[in-house]
């Protein structure tokens, strides 16, 4: 935590030093209140049925010296019913930005996106997943950064420096759903002596070349997804997050032709005695105008596999994934997305369905349906088996 | 969200026409002049930077607004490039745009989504598609190129108390949601007055009118408002078109995927 705080300080400095006059103001952000309803008995005893769930997420911008300086402070907090790891707040961006003549520095904590299919996002890394806020773990914690990047004709090309590791969040006890066993979040294991103060590495390259969108990428330093060790901690049997170190090749290309996207992730990992390559690609195709209205309608294949099999910590090491998204492109944006996931090991699946619309300017409603089926122990979604669930958020977008 | 708009500043500029088989070599020929033209009036623009309100209103006369800013970059000998910024709806707040748009083949287009600080290429190809819910479809917002269409001169008419040329403009992209567009343009300035959008099934969709031209530059009109209308669903849409600012100092490196991520 006080690496995080020392880099906002940091950056925060920066942004005093150089305000001036001029700068530009803005503040924006959303309130949400989300309401779950789980439609089986729970599988543990302290489980309940339904959840109550509040969250905010206010974000101020300066910009100043002719736009080429700024800073961004984006907040994030959350109260859950049920569940006290759920209940947290983090920063999710407190970064100075300044763009030089050939460089632009980022200096602070940060979100930072690699990746092109939708399903999965393997190569994403640079940012630890704050996964007690959803399954789908697109919600990042603010990773802790010194970015240079600089735009060439023959591409972009970024060096991270990563000074502070932020831990995955987990449901604690109480939350739904869970794993099957607790996890020890205060207690984790790191390969390096440093722990969480191991300064981590990425360099990548990313350009457009045609229809083609490629990057190529490497990171060394702490891996963003544990392993979870089964572990006694005063007498009670849990999992204990483990952090090794490793470096990570990885390469992302998406074709743009027409109407179809063709997409590709893939990397090859290593650590102490242990190699191996995954791979999570497919297309989307999009019909417009569907069914002579004014709606799109986009169509995704994904295919997600892992050469470790069932020591993978991914979801899908060897999952068929389809998608529909129907976008009716009205006045209110509404849209209705489906997304099922099948593992070719484990003859197990997974279903979303979510149904969005905007209210006026500024409220936005969505209905998700979650269900899982799964029958065999050994598959990770086996532990979600009794939890599928209905999901209502209601956002207000200021 | 999808489909955004790459060349605002351009819009104004789009010529149409369709052989109707008649005295085809002639008419065709002088529609191509009056493209020619109208293209040729609006070289060396450079860069602008704008601002745009689009007014939504259904049926029953219920009506919604995005805001979004455009800054522009002309392309001598192809489409332009430009970068959109939404102020609102709230919920798109933040969410950019980067067109690189071409006189021959598929556009070039990036969005940036805020929430997961994620770029993303998307498809051109769905070019008929309304634009944020309006009655624009994305292909009425972009640069107008001459190769874009084949041309027909059909008649003079007066329109708006000027002389104008009318032509039929037919699209050479298969994706494209027209047959043709009827096209007015008054014969002193070359600008569009009025265009009729004919469906796939050659029926009047929409139609659109320019108004409160603006001059730049001593040399460039801009439409300040565009009013289009759909006559098969009976909603329209309002363009209003504030703070045109040209010669800002936008340059080829303003257009990219760094400066799309820090778009604001």
């Amino acid at each position: 935590m006080r690496a995080i705080i020392l880099s906002s300080a940091l950056a925060l400095s920066c942004f005093s030093v150089n305000a001036q006059a001029e700068t530009e103001t803005d503040f924006r952000g959303n309130v949400s209140l989300q309401g779950r309803a789980f439609l089986s008995e729970p599988l543990f005893p302290n489980q309940e049925d339904y959840n109550l769930s509040i969250a905010a997420q206010p974000e101020w911008n300066w910009q100043w010296n002719d736009r080429r300086d700024s800073f961004t402070l984006e907040l994030f907090g959350r109260w859950d019913q049920n569940d006290d790891e759920r209940t947290h707040a983090d920063i999710r961006q407190a970064a100075w930005i300044h763009v030089g003549e050939t460089i632009e520095t980022r200096v602070g904590l940060r979100r930072v996106f690699w990746g092109v299919t939708e399903f999965q996002h393997l190569v994403d890394i640079i940012n630890q997943s704050d996964l007690v806020e959803d399954l789908d773990a697109e919600d990042k914690l603010g990773q802790p950064m010194i970015n240079f990047s600089t735009v060439q004709d023959w591409g972009i090309v970024d060096l991270y420096i990563l000074p502070y590791f932020r831990e995955r969040t987990f449901a604690g006890a109480d939350g739904r759903p869970r794993l099957p066993l607790p996890v020890f979040v205060d207690d984790p294991l790191y390969e390096s002596g440093d722990e969480e103060k191991h300064i981590d590495y990425a360099l990548r390259w990313s350009n457009t070349i045609d229809v083609f969108d490629v990057g190529v990428a490497y990171f060394d330093g702490t891996a963003r997804d544990p392993l979870l060790l089964p572990a006694f901690i005063n007498g009670e049997l849990g999992l204990r997050p483990y952090y090794p170190q490793i470096e990570r090749f990885s390469v992302d290309a998406q074709a743009t032709i027409e109407s179809w996207l063709w997409k590709l992730e893939t990397i090859y990992q290593h650590r102490d005695g242990e190699s191996f390559v995954a791979m999570h690609g497919g297309f989307e195709y999009t019909i417009v105008g569907f069914m002579d209205s004014a709606a799109d309608l986009g169509l995704l294949i994904e295919y997600g596999w892992d050469e470790r099999d069932e020591q993978s910590t991914s979801l899908f090491q060897n999952d068929l994934l389809f998608g529909a998204r129907l976008a009716m492109n009205d006045m209110a944006s509404s849209e209705l997305l489906m997304g099922i996931s099948r593992d070719l090991d484990h003859d197990s699946h997974s279903l979303l369905i979510e149904g969005s619309r905007r209210f006026g300017q500024n409220v936005v409603i969505s209905i998700d349906l979650r269900l899982f089926d799964s029958d065999e122990p050994d598959d990770l979604l086996y532990g979600l088996r009794r939890d599928d669930y209905l999901q209502l958020d209601v956002e207000y977008y200021f | 969200m999808k489909k955004l708009l790459p060349n605002w500043a351009n819009v104004a500029l789009a010529g149409a026409l369709l052989a109707l088989a008649i005295p085809a070599h002639a008419s065709a020929e002088k529609g191509l002049e009056i493209a020619k033209e109208m293209k040729a009036r609006d070289i060396g623009w450079g860069d602008s930077q704008a601002e745009m309100k689009m007014i939504l209103t259904n049926k029953q006369g219920e009506s919604s607004e995005r805001e979004i800013r455009i800054q522009s970059l002309e392309v001598q000998g192809d489409g332009d490039k430009s970068l959109s910024i939404f102020d609102s709806p709230q919920d798109v707040k933040g969410t950019a745009f980067l067109s690189f748009s071409h006189a021959v083949g598929d556009d070039e287009q990036w969005l940036f989504l805020p929430a997961l600080s994620r770029v993303k290429r998307i498809s051109s190809s769905n070019k008929s598609g309304p634009f944020m819910g309006s009655e624009f479809a994305y292909e009425d917002l972009t640069s107008f190129e001459v190769p874009k269409y084949t041309y027909n001169y059909l008649r003079d008419e007066n329109i708006n108390g000027l002389d104008a040329y009318v032509i039929e403009t037919i699209p050479v992209d298969k994706n494209s949601g027209y047959t043709r567009r009827v096209v007015w343009v008054d014969k002193v300035h070359y600008r569009v007055q009025k265009i009729e959008f004919y469906d796939r099934r050659n029926a009047l969709l929409k139609t659109l009118t320019m108004g409160d031209y603006q001059q730049y530059l001593d040399k460039y009109w801009r439409p300040l408002t565009m009013q289009m209308v759909n006559h098969q669903t009976g909603k329209k849409t309002e363009l209003k078109w504030s703070n045109y600012r040209f010669n800002t100092g936008l340059k080829d490196e303003d257009f990219n995927q760094n400066t799309l991520k820090r778009a604001r």
